[in-house]
């Protein structure tokens, strides 16, 4: 019987939350959906789609409004403890005690699901080994990394083997490492105890993974199937255009993307263009886009096709980006670029007690620059921010932002960076305009000079400047973030992992926020876990715990780690792990 | 522009934006000024030491003229109201381990006999101690009447003392307990306010992007600080005008200088509360260590009890209590209508604890280890 | 199976929430730090016991006989009198809070003392009604026996008139001493405050943490959350009581006079209730803040303001002892202070329990409810 070999079966449902304004949104709107037990199915969808919804009410978290929902052959609805007994559930933010250790966070989950002792060692042991955290057991979960915490988030849903793993975004916020070893996990599981996941997820490497894969979007299905058979809605319209060598990847692929009736994305890759091409596009015109640059077709991917189909989606009115020309005037005119470099860091060192969180570490940046900070949750990134926007100070060594040091420079000096920091951290219980206000007063903007430059704000970032800005959706979040670090015309941007947790599509329009800006003389230093996303930097560096393993362009970069290189995921992991067995190597010697 | 206007436009930027989360979802209004309404009244009615209602039972072995007539005086009080008629002496257990009766008037069978031989005729009057003040209020109370009635026997003291009392005609506890609450109630919310101000936001990391911004430490505090004040001095007047219109309680001194006061005992407090938040590093810490101190705070300030029945060390230690300050302005301003000369030595305890507070919140906003 | 789960679930989140107790020192400050320093706050720190009340004497007539007749202050163990001789520099201390009452000699005492008419005056400040009183009754008693020798030696002949004295007995507390009822009432207090400040805390710090989310994803039953939440609160009302026990009877020396049993088991369910109320406003909430002004607002103040702790129920109007008759701890107040100064006095033990026992059940029902595993 096919029947039995579902684990889930979703009918016509739905579920409907009141909105700030009274009125009934539907997060989910008459979904109807199977899964098939024994494999890996993926939800993916930008942000809003409704997955976390559907997530929770398969968990039985959530009662639906409407439709039918059973898992493992049972209504949720009617019975959710039942259904609680045997599955598993990795919420997006997994509940971490921060004050319990590792181990004491593996143990009350141990206990909880009535795990044997002796069947519990075993299972501890692989799923430290796996993660590389076998080290790490006395640790309180809230002095791990990101990652870390992420993957003792797995290891904690995962301490028995459930008849129904559910994970919600999983690799939000973590590192391509990280990343890795989680993926590990599951796959494990898979292979050896035939284990059913659902996964939702912003990464299409990921998705591309799993054996079936829903796309979802405004709660509704846009498109289901095998991975392969996604992608073949991309066929024969994706190419790669290699960028002449005069010239930043970045700057083709603005020019392409700017032009949504022919080209329906691009994104800079291995120094070239990747793009697709709309299907009824003019080829004269295309031709004429590209100017001579050599055009390969290449092979179609799940990005391809998801992409394809979230551009049809939102038509004309969400894709549109902001006119270069808008950026370049919002940006500080007043930077005069002098040849002198804007940042100079030199021996930065960061120790918390005997820890050192940032060794050695020098670099400049250029003005007009965008230079990506990279490496694995814990590398010490933040910890080099907090002390550049002088929130920190440094244990030793030499730094200038602007020619001052920010933590001893005058406060007036601070009104020349702006900052975006990790998590959205502006007011939440506040508007958007409210906190527009806010931080442009602080940064002594006032009367007629403030209502403008908010004014062009909202319209820049298309903002709804009466929303309250706690309960944004995620990409709105990290606009109004944007917009407030940009509010008073910076000259150098930070932006700390600001696309984390957001869909493609607002990403691709973040950075062409970005890179019109540096076109505009502002210097921005970025982190990010998306490793494509470094294609956009004219230079990046990789820190790995407190030092600088690599520094330099991306081809630079992807060179250093020689036949790892293809692409920069494969490239970070390779230089990281490099830097490691080097470390290792020096500490056995010691 | 102007650095001065430029620099009062920055803190009034952050000032608005206190004041906007405070008072934006409508929860944390009411939050914000039910309390202070709803205590002022309970308080009003239920926090006083006066005497209104004695419940109490006779046992009468005499059944004479003279024990009716004083009897009679006890009913007449309005305060004493008779529960119980006992008959034996059994039954006063009873009356009292029940709660029944407060006390219990016991009359010998002689005492008809004494008095009609002028002799002292003593009268037993069994108190419920439990509650020591109440029993030594009701016994002042019957002991006042049975000398009047004494009087009316022909004892006359050649010596009168003639009592009035001041600021206070007829001692009322309640004109003691208001005023106290005008500072008091004010300053658990305030002092929570300021302690959960910079706690919540580095909690929420949004304190960071108040640290990258040119606002300058002495801005960061003047923005925290006001708000916190303002809406203490904001509760502060709806317990005051509930005082002076609802229970009707005479105001006495000058509202500048109950205003005056109460803004500086309203300063002292935030500047407490901010350097809790500025030490804790979360919300729960804030509150905690808030509630850690509001206690000893509240019962070292002669709210409950007089500062001055404390042994020394303690008196001492109620130095650096803005609440005992607060209060004894308030007080002496409202009901003795005392001048800012009499009270100045109030404000120097205040001013020192915000002169020291406020510069170490402010400091351990950027400085705060970790 | 089921059953052993049950204990399995219960026993490894008790050990988590332990765990989570011990490690947060504010915590352990607040329920263990903050009740000693209560207990000695309460024992040595309040008192409504007048002590050298000041009395400033301003003798106008400055006759032997008037200086006779006031030396009576010196030797009142209550009062610390100091002379003047104008009214004006009295009124000018009463004033500046130097002095709290005026006892003013008449220029004419000596004069209407001899025509048997004499007046003495005493201006009270009123604005501490408490102590006013109080100070009042205390130089009555100092003046009686000298006025009383004078007005023998002015050769009013002791009247023969038939005189009612007093003879009063105060049960339960012989000397009126305020510790002895101030204690039983921080024993209910200390209680509450840990219920107030700490478990209010609990469960909304799991809905704003997002650990509730992954802990409802598991077979746990909301049963077992609310129970285990409780339970190490439970060991921290146990040390606070053994310590109120022990301050009450080794420190301040507050009778026992009913038995240690029915004192332990009553204050075992009213910490029950405490516990409880605090985390059923933490479940309904799930706002850590807004927990923390409820549990102030409906179980501290009112438990110190309006249970008969300090302020007797008897003077308060109807609406107030309505409302107060609805707090737990009024319940409490009364039985505990019956079972410390009065004894064993049965049908208060049994009906009192009852109702702290129906609020635990009540309250703990509520919560579990709250809990159910739910983010709508």
């Amino acid at each position: 019987m096919s029947d039995q070999n579902l684990t889930v079966t979703v009918e016509n449902l739905r579920k409907t939350f009141q909105g700030p304004d009274g009125g009934e949104i539907a997060a989910v709107d008459g979904i109807s959906l199977s899964v098939q037990a024994g494999e890996l199915t993926a939800l993916v969808g930008p942000d809003g789609a409704g997955k976390t919804t559907l997530m929770r009410m398969l968990a039985g978290l959530l009662k639906p409004d409407a439709g039918s929902l059973r898992v493992l052959g049972i209504d949720v609805a009617a019975d959710p403890q039942s259904v609680q007994d045997r599955i598993s559930y990795m919420p997006q933010r997994f509940g971490l005690y921060e004050d319990l250790s590792v181990q004491e966070n593996l143990d009350l989950y141990a206990d909880l699901h009535g795990v044997p002792h002796d069947e519990r060692q075993e299972r501890f042991a692989r799923m430290l080994e796996v993660t590389d955290m076998a080290r790490f057991t006395d640790r309180p979960a809230g002095k791990l990394s990101g990652g870390m915490k992420q993957k003792l988030g797995l290891a904690c849903t995962l301490v028995r083997s459930p008849d129904l793993l559910l994970l919600d975004e999983p690799s939000v916020g973590v590192d391509p490492l990280s990343r890795r070893d989680l993926w590990k996990i599951v796959q494990q599981l898979i292979d050896d105890e035939k284990l059913s996941v659902i996964v939702s997820t912003a990464y299409m490497d990921e998705a591309e993974r799993c054996a079936q894969v829903f796309v979802m979007h405004k709660g509704k299905l846009l498109a289901d199937g095998a991975p392969d058979a996604l992608s073949k809605r991309a066929q024969g319209l994706t190419f790669t255009a290699a960028t002449p060598v005069d010239m930043p990847a970045r700057q083709l692929q603005a020019r392409l993307i700017d032009v949504p009736e022919l080209i329906i994305d691009a994104v800079p890759k291995g120094g070239n263009v990747r793009f697709i091409r709309q299907p009824e596009a003019e080829q004269a015109r295309l031709n004429d886009l590209l100017d001579g640059t050599s055009v390969e077709p290449r092979a179609e991917e799940l990005e391809d096709a998801f992409m394809m189909l979230l551009r049809e989606e939102e038509g004309e009115t969400e894709t549109k980006t902001t006119p270069k020309e808008e950026l370049e005037k919002s940006a500080a005119h007043t930077a005069k670029d002098d040849g002198k470099p804007v940042i100079v860091v030199r021996d930065l060192v960061r120790k918390f007690g005997d820890f050192t969180a940032v060794a050695a570490t020098s670099f400049d940046v250029a003005r007009g620059e965008i230079f990506g900070l990279l490496g694995p949750n814990g590398a010490g990134k933040t910890t080099t921010f907090r002390m550049l926007c002088g929130l920190l100070p440094a244990t030793s060594g030499h730094l200038e932002v602007a020619g001052l040091n920010l933590r001893s420079a005058r406060a007036a000096a601070r009104a020349r960076i702006g900052y975006v920091s990790q998590k959205f951290a502006l007011y939440g219980n506040l508007s958007v305009r409210e906190n527009l206000e806010f931080f442009g007063g602080a940064y002594g903007l006032s009367g007629k000079a403030l209502r403008n430059r908010i004014s062009a704000s909202i319209e820049q970032f298309s903002l709804d400047p009466a929303a309250q800005s706690g309960i944004l959706p995620a990409g709105y979040k990290q606009r109004l973030a944007m917009a407030t670090g940009l509010l008073h015309q910076p000259e150098i941007l930070f932006l700390d992992e600001p696309t984390s947790g957001i869909d493609p599509l607002a990403r691709r329009a973040f950075w062409r926020t970005i890179t019109s800006l540096a076109v505009s003389g502002v210097t921005i230093i970025i982190t990010t876990h998306f490793m494509e996303e470094a294609e956009y930097c004219d230079r990046i560096a990789i820190q790995d715990a407190g030092e600088m393993l690599a520094l330099g362009t991306p081809r630079e970069v992807r060179e250093q780690a020689g036949d790892a290189g293809a692409d920069m995921n494969s490239a970070f992991i390779a230089i990281v792990e490099q830097g490691r067995a080097a470390r290792e190597n020096k500490e056995k010697a010691a | 522009m102007n650095p001065v206007i430029t620099y009062f436009f920055r803190t009034l930027a952050l000032f608005r934006k206190e004041l906007l989360a405070l008072v934006k979802d409508p929860s944390s209004r009411v939050l914000l000024f039910a309390p202070a309404l709803l205590q002022a009244l309970l308080f009003g009615y239920g926090a006083t030491y006066d005497l209104t209602h004695v419940p109490y039972a006779v046992l009468d072995h005499s059944r004479g003229a003279t024990a009716t007539q004083l009897l009679a005086r006890l009913d007449g009080t309005g305060v004493f109201e008779r529960v119980a008629t006992l008959t034996s002496s059994d039954q006063i257990a009873g009356v009292i381990d029940k709660g029944d009766a407060l006390l219990v008037v016991s009359i010998p069978s002689d005492f008809e006999a004494r008095l009609a031989a002028n002799q002292q005729a003593p009268l037993q009057v069994i108190l419920d101690g439990r509650n020591s003040s109440t029993a030594g209020a009701a016994a002042a109370y019957v002991s006042s009447i049975v000398t009047s009635y004494n009087q009316t026997l022909g004892n006359r003291s050649s010596i009168t003392i003639v009592r009035r009392s001041w600021f206070n005609p007829n001692l009322e506890s309640r004109w003691n307990m208001m005023p106290a609450l005008i500072a008091s109630l004010s300053m658990i919310q305030t002092l929570m306010l300021a302690a959960l101000s910079v706690a919540r936001e580095r909690e929420q990391g949004t304190f960071d992007q108040l640290l990258v911004t040119p606002l300058t430490p002495l801005q960061i505090l003047i923005g925290k600080a006001l708000p916190s004040i303002f809406i203490g001095l904001i509760q502060s007047t709806i317990i005051f005008l509930i005082i002076l219109f609802w229970f009707q309680i005479p105001m006495n001194g000058s509202v500048w200088l109950l205003y005056f006061g109460l803004f500086c005992f309203t300063v002292a407090s935030v500047g407490i509360g901010l350097s809790i938040s500025a030490v804790s590093l979360t919300m729960q810490q804030a509150m905690l260590y808030t509630f850690m101190l509001v206690m000893p705070l509240m019962l070292l300030s002669g709210l409950l009890t007089p500062v001055r029945n404390m042994p020394a060390i303690l008196q001492v230690a109620t130095y650096v209590n803005p609440l005992r300050f607060g209060i004894d302005i308030v007080r002496r301003v409202y009901l003795e209508g005392a001048t800012f000369g009499d009270i100045a030595s109030n404000f120097l305890p205040l001013l020192a604890v915000a002169a020291v507070t406020l510069p170490l919140a402010a400091w351990l906003f950027r400085n705060r280890l970790g | 199976m089921s059953e052993s789960g049950f204990s399995t679930r219960l026993v490894a989140l008790t050990r988590k929430e332990t765990r989570q107790m011990l490690r947060d020192r504010s915590n352990l400050v607040v329920g263990l730090v903050l009740p000693v320093v209560l207990i000695l706050l309460f024992g040595y720190g309040l008192s409504f016991d007048v002590k050298d009340a000041r009395v400033t004497v301003v003798l106008e007539d400055s006759s032997p006989t008037a200086r006779n007749v006031v030396s009576g202050l010196q030797g009142s163990p209550y009062l610390a009198p100091s002379w003047v001789t104008s009214m004006a520099e009295a009124a000018r201390m009463i004033r500046a809070g130097q002095t709290d009452a005026i006892l003013r000699v008449p220029i004419d005492f000596s004069r209407r003392l001899a025509a048997g008419d004499a007046q003495l005056q005493l201006l009270l400040n009123g604005v501490d009604s408490n102590t006013a009183s109080t100070m009042e009754g205390y130089v009555a008693g100092a003046l009686a026996i000298p006025t009383q020798q004078l007005a023998d030696q002015a050769g009013n002949k002791p009247t023969a008139a038939p005189n009612i004295t007093i003879v009063q007995r105060t049960w339960f507390n012989e000397a009126g001493e305020s510790t002895w009822y101030l204690v039983p009432g921080l024993l209910v207090l200390v209680m509450t405050l840990i219920g107030a400040f700490l478990t209010s805390l609990l469960v909304a710090r799991e809905w704003e943490r997002g650990t509730l989310e992954s802990l409802f994803v598991t077979p746990v039953r909301p049963l077992e959350l609310v129970l285990a939440k409780l339970a190490p609160y439970v060991v921290i009302g146990g040390i606070d009581l053994i310590m109120c026990l022990l301050a009450a009877k080794y420190l301040f020396h507050v009778p026992m006079r009913g038995s240690l049993p029915v004192i332990i088991v009553s204050s075992l369910l009213y910490l029950m209730v405490s516990l409880s109320l605090g985390l059923f406003i933490s479940a309904a909430t799930r706002n850590q803040f807004a927990a923390s002004q409820m549990a102030l607002l409906t179980s501290f103040m009112p438990a110190m303001m309006l249970s008969g702790f300090v302020f007797d129920l008897r003077n308060v109007p109807v609406v107030i002892q309505i409302i107060s008759q609805v707090l737990p701890a009024t319940h409490f107040m009364g039985l505990i202070k019956t079972l410390f100064l009065a004894g064993n006095y049965w049908p208060d033990i049994l009906r009192d329990c009852a109702i702290l026992a129906l609020y635990a059940v009540v309250l703990i029902g509520l919560t579990r409810r709250s809990l159910r595993k739910k983010l709508d």
